[in-house]
């Protein structure tokens, strides 16, 4: 089954092959993301950008996505100017939306709201992040910026660092790189560990995970290490976020005993997890890793309007 | 000289019409109930329950009878959901005419809520909620909108 058409509202819509298709594709568009070609792939579609909660990055992306390929887009970028304002349902807002354009792409608070958005669009709808739930299309950028540095994903060591629990990214990503047949270690604060149901999942899958929070060993064996945001909020006690958050960071001391072509990603924005001096190692992957969301979102909208990525 | 009659097993008597909800785990038959809704059933007609009986299959078990009902399949599977093991018996004149086990379907729409308040299903959205069956034994199931998995029901029975 081609992605023609298709809603993606998880990772888990896509089939290994599928995912590798994208990725293939993405590796295609790079040069039209990077302006060096000019593409027409979306010439003629027009994309409706319904962004219910605040987001630079990934509306960003996708509207650049949209436009370097020659297609259109209509945003919703301010939810309080919309008339879910004045107590329109979700379902009637997508339906309507997608009576106008050829897709939508939604971002939204609660978690699920991309399916439902699914159920209730004739056309295709991607999820750009639901609640805490789910953003597949970071994961296939995530995943993009790892193939590109190891050419593989099977058999790479991925250290998954600081909170796993509420991170939104890193829950569909275990499942991505387990799929993959990656090793990951996971390294969290006690209060912040993987949920018991996804460890539960990967180990179903029969993923090769294990646990370790000596993070000088951790960057020893790694081939990624994958940070992500500790949140402030997640802590009663200030002095204790504290403490996690300086237990977590990486800088150019902690990468000395890396292997040479160890890659650190972040979904970013970071706030402190990584030193900005670690910005000039060969290490720092998190700005390609950014912006090879354009080429993954490219690949993805071409695939899914198109049929196909040339 | 009469000594002790023996121990006679249940004492329940039998009904005409209705349904007889059979190896319910022990414990388990009040919330059986709280799913039946006795409280809107026929007036003229008897509900018995049977609590902690001896079972070969279960060790112990409860049995719930309600005259001149049958259950709508949503009761079912509600009822399959907190007790997968139960058994259904139609009896028609005292007679039973069809039993059954409870068969959870693969997807579970309108019977459970999701325990995820930030779930779009909780939100004022023209839905209901649904789940699919992520594992069996013991159930286990997933929010269809927000993957959310549930493996407790009762709290969250709609």
């Amino acid at each position: 089954m081609g992605l023609q058409g298709r809603d993606l509202i998880t990772i888990r819509d896509l089939s290994r092959g599928e995912i590798e298709e994208i990725l293939q594709a993405s590796r295609r568009m790079i040069p039209y993301a990077e302006g060096t070609r000019s593409g027409s792939q979306l010439a003629g579609r027009l994309v409706t950008l319904a962004f219910f909660e605040p987001s630079t990055r990934t509306r960003l992306s996708f509207e650049t996505a949209i436009q370097r390929l020659g297609g259109r887009c209509v945003t919703i970028a301010d939810p309080s100017a919309s008339s879910m304002r004045k107590g329109e349902s979700l379902h009637d807002t997508i339906r309507m939306l997608s009576s106008y354009g050829d897709a939508i792409i939604l971002r939204h608070p609660n978690e699920g709201a991309g399916r439902l958005a699914a159920q209730a669009s004739d056309k295709p709808v991607i999820n750009a992040g639901d609640g805490a739930g789910q953003h597949p299309s970071q994961t296939l950028l995530d995943l993009a910026a790892m193939h590109e540095a190891f050419g593989t994903l099977s058999g790479l060591k991925v250290v998954l660092l600081g909170d796993l629990k509420y991170g939104r990214t890193v829950h569909s990503l275990a499942y991505a790189l387990a799929t993959f047949g990656a090793e990951l270690v996971l390294s969290s604060p006690p209060s912040l560990g993987l949920p018991e149901e996804i460890r539960q999942q990967l180990d179903q899958m029969g993923a090769k995970v294990s646990e370790e929070t000596q993070i000088h060993k951790l960057v020893r064996d790694a081939d990624v290490l994958y940070v992500t945001r500790i949140q402030k909020e997640r802590f009663v006690d200030a002095a204790e976020y504290e403490k996690v958050a300086g237990s977590y960071r990486i800088d150019r001391e902690v990468l000395a005993g890396a292997k040479p072509r160890l890659i650190v990603l972040h979904p970013l924005p970071r706030t402190g997890e990584i030193d900005p001096a670690v910005d000039a190692t060969p290490h720092a992957a998190y700005f390609r890793q950014a912006f090879l969301g354009v080429p993954v979102r490219m690949a993805l909208l071409s695939l899914i309007l198109t049929g196909k990525a040339r | 000289m009469s000594g002790p009659s023996p121990p006679r097993e249940l004492k329940i008597t039998p009904i005409r019409n209705g349904t007889v909800i059979d190896h319910i785990p022990s414990g388990l038959s009040l919330e059986v109930l709280k799913i039946i809704g006795v409280t809107e059933i026929d007036r003229d007609s008897t509900v018995s329950v049977a609590l902690h009986v001896r079972s070969q299959k279960l060790g112990w078990k409860d049995i719930v009878k309600v005259e001149n009902m049958e259950l709508s399949p949503r009761k079912v599977n509600a009822i399959a959901l907190i007790a997968p093991s139960a058994t259904i018996a139609i009896i028609r004149d005292y007679k039973v005419r069809e039993k059954r086990a409870v068969d959870l379907p693969d997807r579970i729409v309108g019977v459970l809520r999701c325990p995820n308040p930030n779930c779009i299903s909780n939100q004022n959205e023209p839905v209901e909620p649904e789940f699919e069956v992520a594992r069996r034994r013991p159930v286990v199931v997933r929010c269809v909108y927000c993957e959310r998995q549930v493996d407790k029901f009762l709290p969250h029975l709609a």
